[in-house]
């Protein structure tokens, strides 16, 4: 008991209370709310928002695209091969990306790259490829390559728990498939989805390596900002503006997260 | 009768459509780091040239000491985390589960609290914590792990939390102690062989994260596997481009393989918690 704590304590409260608490302290250590001005700055302002906005998107495509291969590999017979391919699949690319995500698409879109060609014999050109390391357009599509493998194994689950039963009792009482979506899986896989949605949203939030790699110009989001605020030099008296981006990070990740605890109780009902 | 098998058929041609589509999104990227690790100098005809070198270990620790060195650094890191994490976890959440369960709302809390706080937060709040550490134990990359166990907390509680509500720990505790076992005992030779297929899940987890993690280990200017590839990219992008390449497969290899040992992996907690109660009710 007493390591746990202990251990949990040093790496981790500690640390949440450094940021916590130094965002509201100036360079002497006296409290200050000078900090939050850092906040309001348009750089600052402006990778909130794009921050925001590419979760948002790739969080909600994610989800949706996510789902519907999610349902595809859930009708393949629980053991198969298939199945454990999917999930094997999608596992490492949720989970494993980062720097070789990046690195995937920088290889694929570079001048003599497979999909640049491939996609130009189409007529379909890439052009100069620098659309890619734009923060709405190359990061969506990357960004969307660990989504929805994540929106896979999240959401599997909750579609594995929709029982066949359930279907043949719609027929029975003459409803259609449309009739089984709408009225009866539909509104059970409802808050599981949205559930879903708000993990894929707080994990592109916070994610850091795959832009990073991708991004080497600007800092078009929060992350990236924090990062480079770490590393380089700050101007003075800004030496807790970092803390500061952190903790408004921290602040909506949590809004996002209780909305998710709430859900995902909710969802819990038609799994037991 | 036709009505079902026409169903299933549809959910058949449903299900290949669909799986296709996303198979070509996930593996033509791939292909494309495949295509440009062979491609010749100039972008002219194909050579192996680059997936030989990296064969060749004596090449790469002459060639790429970056990429030696972070590689080394992560296998370090990927047995020390495993390792801590299952120390520090295992024997608090089944002592938690014996004798205080009043704490265990505290330490679900505690260990799932990493979901809020984004590795980049993390690292922004562990920057004076490691400047202890440096200070006191000097400033290896492996002191990284004490980052990393903090990362994996989350999933490897939910994992041993489903192994652990799987058995009758009190039952299987007290007919040990009752034989006279002492609790290293219990530990190991009874709750941990019991909690099999849940360690292993959970270390699987933390090594792929270990495995994968850049952040914190970017930010604090240390050297591991995707740290070098990252470096190595802009000097030798062939290479590091081989390096993502390998790294992916063998993931999804180990993953893969990973999948056919035991019934099925206890890794999601919402996962088993569905099937439990199956068990409990055969009708």
């Amino acid at each position: 008991m007493v390591p746990f704590f202990a251990y949990t304590t040093v790496f981790l409260i500690v640390p949440t209370a450094v940021v916590v608490i130094g965002a509201f302290l100036d360079a002497d250590n006296r409290f200050t709310l000078g900090n939050l001005e850092a906040l309001t700055e348009p750089s600052v302002v402006r990778g909130l928002t794009q921050s925001v906005i590419l979760s948002a998107v790739t969080s909600l495509v994610g989800a949706l695209v996510g789902g519907v291969l999610a349902y595809a590999v859930s009708t393949a017979r629980e053991g198969s091969v298939t199945r454990r391919f999917f999930t094997s699949l999608c596992g490492v690319l949720a989970q494993f990306g980062g720097v070789a995500l990046a690195f995937a698409f920088i290889a694929s879109f570079s001048a003599q790259g497979l999909l640049s060609v491939l996609l130009g014999r189409v007529g379909l050109g890439t052009g100069s490829g620098l659309w890619l390391y734009e923060w709405d357009r190359g990061l969506v599509l990357v960004y969307l390559y660990f989504q929805i493998p994540l929106m896979l194994i999240v959401f599997l689950p909750a579609v594995e728990g929709l029982r066949p039963q359930w279907r043949e009792a719609t027929e029975t009482l003459g409803g259609t498939t449309w009739t089984y979506w709408r009225r009866v899986a539909g509104p059970i896989l409802m808050p599981s989805f949205v559930g879903a949605a708000l993990l894929l949203f707080t994990n592109a939030f916070s994610a850091y390596s795959t832009a990073k790699a991708l991004v080497s110009q600007a800092n078009p989001l929060l992350p990236l900002q924090i990062g480079s605020s770490l590393s380089s030099e700050v101007i003075l008296g800004q030496e807790n503006a970092g803390k500061a981006m952190a903790l408004e990070m921290v602040l909506v990740v949590a809004v996002v997260m209780v909305l998710y605890a709430w859900l995902d109780r909710r969802a819990g009902r038609w799994m037991r | 009768m036709s009505g079902r098998s026409v169903f299933r058929r549809r959910q058949r041609v449903f299900r290949w459509v669909t799986l296709a589509v996303l198979l070509a999104f996930f593996l033509l990227p791939l292909l494309g780091m495949l295509d440009y690790t062979t491609q010749g100098p100039g972008g002219e005809g194909r050579t192996a040239q680059t997936w030989r070198t990296l064969a060749d270990v004596s090449t790469v620790s002459v060639e790429y000491p970056a990429l030696k060195e972070g590689f080394l650094a992560s296998v370090g890191l990927a047995v020390i985390t495993p390792l801590a994490m299952l120390v520090l976890l295992v024997p608090t959440m089944t002592w938690v589960r014996l004798r205080l369960p009043g704490l265990s709302r505290t330490v679900e809390f505690v260990c799932l609290l990493p979901l809020t706080v984004p590795a980049i937060v993390l690292v922004v709040g562990l920057t004076p914590v490691y400047a202890w550490v440096y200070y006191l134990f000097g400033a290896s990359t492996l002191w990284l792990s004490l980052a990393y166990v903090v990362l994996v907390l989350p999933y490897a509680y939910r994992s041993l939390d489903a192994g652990l509500r799987a058995i009758d720990v009190r039952t299987l505790s007290e007919a040990a102690r009752s034989l006279g076992a002492g609790w290293l005992t219990v530990m190991w030779r009874v709750v941990l062989p019991n909690l099999r297929t849940a360690v292993l899940s959970a270390s699987f987890l933390s090594v792929a994260l270990v495995l994968g993690e850049f952040t914190i280990a970017s930010l604090f200017s240390k050297k591991n596997l995707q740290v070098a590839m990252y470096e190595l990219g802009k000097s030798d992008a062939q290479i590091s481009v081989a390096v993502g390449l390998a790294a992916l497969v063998f993931g999804f290899v180990v993953l893969f393989a990973m999948s056919f040992v035991g019934t099925r992996p206890a890794g999601t907690g919402r996962l088993a918690r569905r099937r439990r109660p199956r068990k409990e009710n055969p009708a």
